[in-house]
């Protein structure tokens, strides 16, 4: 009879012990929730494509000949250039930080998520420092199609950021209390899934805005 | 309790289902209490959904009517497409999906519980708030304000310089509520039916429906993400003055709009028929007495209509002047999915094709279903044909069509679903003569209704009109339709009768009234709170009908007349085969089977998510008003604190 029960309470947990295909449930999702997400961004993407050198008015992002007056470009190369430099950096730090979470060295995991989460800042706060500066310079939302469609964009992957650097810091003090052994690192391996997504789309975004002209 | 004399009477309902009340609905994560609460839901919206088309159609009924102004006739007609497809047959299929899947698969819930009861939540605070626009009607001084600018919504006609109310604000703002809620779900229902399957039920030995269920959902996920945009555009355009969309300050392209809309617009015909399909392909074979004719090709044409359905949305601005290349590749692609439908409308006829067929409502609406979205799919390959598109577009001709899928193919195949599953979820038969009643106004009426739009259509009646001119020749045919849909009124107000009295009245079902062969006819009806006392091991295709040799190799038996009572399984009645009691009436924690405890975050988190854009609505209120907009950051508030809550909840954690 208590083999019996036993067995019962074994069968009670099948999400994450013996699911069909042998996958965490969470992290499939999670996979799943990625493919809506390349939609969400793709159609922001397609947008912005669609619109790319359609405005009718300043400012305009790069520099170039408008109705024969030469005109400057607003977007600044260089600093933008640094930010997705630190955000890529970051997804190094993060590898390093699931690594120590999975071998349960639990204070370097602690710096390594705080440092991503850290660096992840500095991504942001150079996209703070960029939109304040657009606005005085007099590209508001709705200046033209170039400024709804890159601050949408943007903004848009901002907001994945600011999301994925308050997660990041959340799991550095858990892991630091102790509340994610290495048998838990999954909750750390799924973040790391997002913040690498998050990497990945501005990949694509930032030679897509910055450097094609 | 009070109720526990009753249900004592019955032995089958006397089956533990977890605890009672108002509070415990509001807390459940339980996957066939949230399917309960979508059905309820939605089947209300659906009453709603109908009764605005039964005013459009008294303003339509004769000539130079003036029963309700253009202006609210472009509200009635627009929240009656909204209302039909976002709250009343995609929740209803979702309902569908909730209580059934996990018990076709042998499951013991679905994969994320707690994100379950969120999406449904999430969909209940969402339709509210779209139909609050309604209410403004109640303000002095205020018209309704519900959407009026259709449910596609073209800008620039959407955009806030030329519809300055807040009639496309609630569309924008509540569209993205429910289709966060869709993509949730999806995301869950996916998961569930890869990873959460019984063992020995291999993907191709999952029944129809949960395959169909499964392309659905990867549908939905990947189409409402799209629609998402699209509808946060107009949302930034209206509200914050972006200009995607105001093609006079910024020189925007209203094509954008059209494609995106579209993109997501065509695969949703997708999701509301595919469900459909699965579920007309479970019903003929059980009243068929034969297996389910070409199971594999069924799976993989299903497939495939889901694949080509994502890209031939362009066939719906065939008139907006995309050039001959672009109309050719759409027209082709159309023309293609008429393939994989017609080898599932074979399959459908081949299943029927020498067996021993019992036309119960179910199977009535079934058979029914096959020749009425026959109808709708053929004029489909009609408007494939790009120059002939050119005619139809914008007349009632794409009206007769698109009821004839929605409502002679969805409807017709949802009411069948619900004759069919009605007694695995209240333990319980619908009446069949109530249903024989509304089976035959329900066909009679939707062919009176829509059947004269195709001549409407080729006659030159356009959509969207509030009224028209007496010499038109339209009159007959606008008189015949509004009879029409006045008898689909009747017979939806019997069903909703039959529904409620069976519910406490019916006849008693057992497990398995039809002697059907999937596995969520194998436990008690109502199913106990944990579904399976032990999870099945699955050996093929049709489990109950397993060692049932006639039925096995394909041969159809029982007699044709044989009423339900009658039917065997097996070489037992069905009728008679009881579940042991001893076990039924065990609690989940008698048989030490662990489930997710109640939790009230998912109602919390709904609320702020719906906070967060429902409370945007105040951007365009003037006057002190205007400052509770800021209500959203509040919404935000509260949805991260709910989403910490939720993440260290015990019980649930990982």
């Amino acid at each position: 009879m208590d083999h019996s029960h036993a067995m019962a309470g074994h069968a009670a947990h099948p999400a994450h012990i013996d699911t069909s295909t042998g996958l965490d449930s969470r992290k499939m999702a999670f996979w799943g929730f990625i493919g809506s997400e390349c939609l969400l961004f793709g159609s922001l993407i397609g947008t912005y494509m669609a619109y790319k050198g359609k405005s009718i008015n300043g400012p305009y992002p790069h520099p170039g000949i408008v109705d024969g007056k030469e005109v400057e470009g607003i977007l600044n190369i260089p600093l933008t250039t640094a930010s997705t430099f630190i955000l890529l950096m970051s997804s190094v730090a993060m590898v390093l930080a699931l690594n120590y979470t999975q071998r349960g060295e639990r204070s370097r995991a602690f710096t390594w998520l705080l440092l991503t989460a850290f660096l992840g800042s500095i991504f942001l706060g150079c996209q703070v420092y960029e939109f304040t500066h657009f606005v005085h310079e007099g590209l508001g939302l709705g200046t033209n199609l170039f400024s709804s469609s890159f601050y949408l964009l943007t903004g848009f992957h901002g907001a994945h950021v600011t999301v994925g650097v308050i997660y990041l810091i959340t799991l550095a003090f858990l892991v630091r209390a102790g509340k994610i052994p290495p048998e838990k690192a999954l909750n750390v391996e799924i973040a790391g899934l997002y913040w690498h997504f998050v990497d990945v789309i501005w990949i694509v975004i930032f030679p897509l805005v910055y450097l094609i002209k | 309790m009070a109720s526990t004399a009753t249900v004592a009477t019955a032995p089958h309902v006397a089956a533990h289902h977890g605890p009672t009340g108002l509070w415990s609905w509001v807390t459940t994560v339980d996957h066939k209490r949230i399917g309960i609460m979508y059905g309820v839901v939605s089947f209300i919206w659906f009453l709603v959904g109908g009764l605005e088309a039964l005013v459009v159609r008294a303003q339509l009924a004769v000539p130079n009517n003036d029963l309700v102004s253009a202006e609210f006739y472009n509200q009635l007609f627009t929240t009656h497409a909204v209302t039909m497809v976002f709250l009343a047959l995609m929740p209803l299929t979702a309902a569908f999906f909730n209580f059934l899947v996990p018990l076709q698969i042998g499951a013991r819930d679905v994969a994320f519980p707690r994100l379950n009861a969120l999406s449904f939540w999430v969909f209940f605070f969402g339709s509210l708030y779209l139909n609050s626009s309604f209410l403004l009607a109640l303000v002095p001084g205020v018209g309704p304000q519900a959407p009026n600018g259709g449910w596609f919504a073209y800008p620039p006609v959407t955009t806030l310089a030329y519809n300055p109310g807040l009639n496309m604000d609630f569309y924008v703002l509540g569209l993205q509520i429910i289709g966060l809620s869709s993509i949730i779900a999806s995301l869950n229902f996916i998961i569930t039916i890869i990873n959460l399957r019984a063992p020995g039920m291999r993907l191709m030995r999952m029944p129809i429906f949960t395959w169909m269920v499964l392309v659905t959902n990867v549908l939905i996920v990947t189409a409402l993400a799209v629609f998402t945009i699209a509808s946060t555009q107009l949302m930034f355009d209206r509200l914050f003055g972006s200009v995607f969309y105001d093609a006079a300050r910024s020189g925007a392209d209203p094509l954008l709009w059209q494609h995106l809309f579209w993109m997501f617009g065509h695969p949703e015909v997708y999701i509301l028929i595919l469900p459909i399909m699965g579920m007309v392909s479970e019903v003929l074979p059980t009243f068929s007495r034969k297996p389910l004719f070409g199971y594999n090709v069924m799976v993989f044409s299903g497939i495939l209509i889901g694949w080509l359905g994502w890209g031939v949305w362009s066939h719906h601005m065939f008139a907006v002047g995309l050039g001959p290349i672009a109309d050719t590749f759409f027209a082709l692609g159309t023309m293609l999915i008429a393939i994989p439908t017609g080898i599932k409308i074979f399959n459908w006829l081949g299943t029927m094709w020498g067996g021993a067929i019992r036309f119960t409502t179910a199977m009535l609406f079934a058979v029914a279903f096959i020749g009425m979205f026959t109808i709708g799919g053929i004029s489909g390959v009609m408007h494939s044909v790009a120059p002939a598109d050119l005619q139809q577009t914008d007349t009632y001709f794409v009206v007769a069509h698109l009821h004839y899928v929605f409502f002679g193919g969805t409807v017709i195949g949802l009411w069948s679903g619900m004759y069919y599953w009605y007694p695995k979820v209240f333990g319980r038969l619908l009446d069949e003569k109530l249903g024989l009643v509304h089976f035959w106004m329900t066909l009679v009426g939707m062919n009176l209704t829509f059947f004269p739009m195709h001549f409407l259509g080729l006659y030159g009646m356009p959509r969207r009109i509030f009224t028209y001119a007496d010499n038109m020749g339209f009159n007959e045919m606008n008189m015949l339709a509004t009879i029409g849909s006045f008898m689909i009124g009747l017979g939806t107000l019997v069903f909703a009768f039959n529904l409620f009295t069976a519910w406490k009245r019916g006849k008693i079902a057992g497990p398995n009234p039809w002697g059907a062969a999937t596995l969520e006819w194998s436990i008690p009806s109502p199913p106990p709170e944990y579904n399976f006392r032990e999870l099945p091991v699955v050996r093929s295709r049709m489990p109950l009908w397993e060692g049932d040799p006639t039925k096995e190799g394909g041969i159809p038996h029982g007699r044709r007349d044989e009423d339900t009572d009658d039917v065997t399984l097996g070489g037992a009645k069905v009728a008679t085969m009881e579940y042991p009691d001893d076990e039924s009436k065990m609690s989940a924690h008698d048989l030490g089977i662990h489930l997710p405890p109640p939790s009230y975050w998912p109602i919390v988190l709904a609320l702020g998510i719906t906070m967060v854009f429902g409370m945007l609505i105040f951007r365009n209120v003037d006057g002190a008003l205007h400052n509770l907009w800021m209500g959203s950051i509040a919404g935000i508030l509260l949805t991260v604190y709910s989403i910490y809550r939720w993440a260290f909840e015990p019980g649930h954690g990982h």
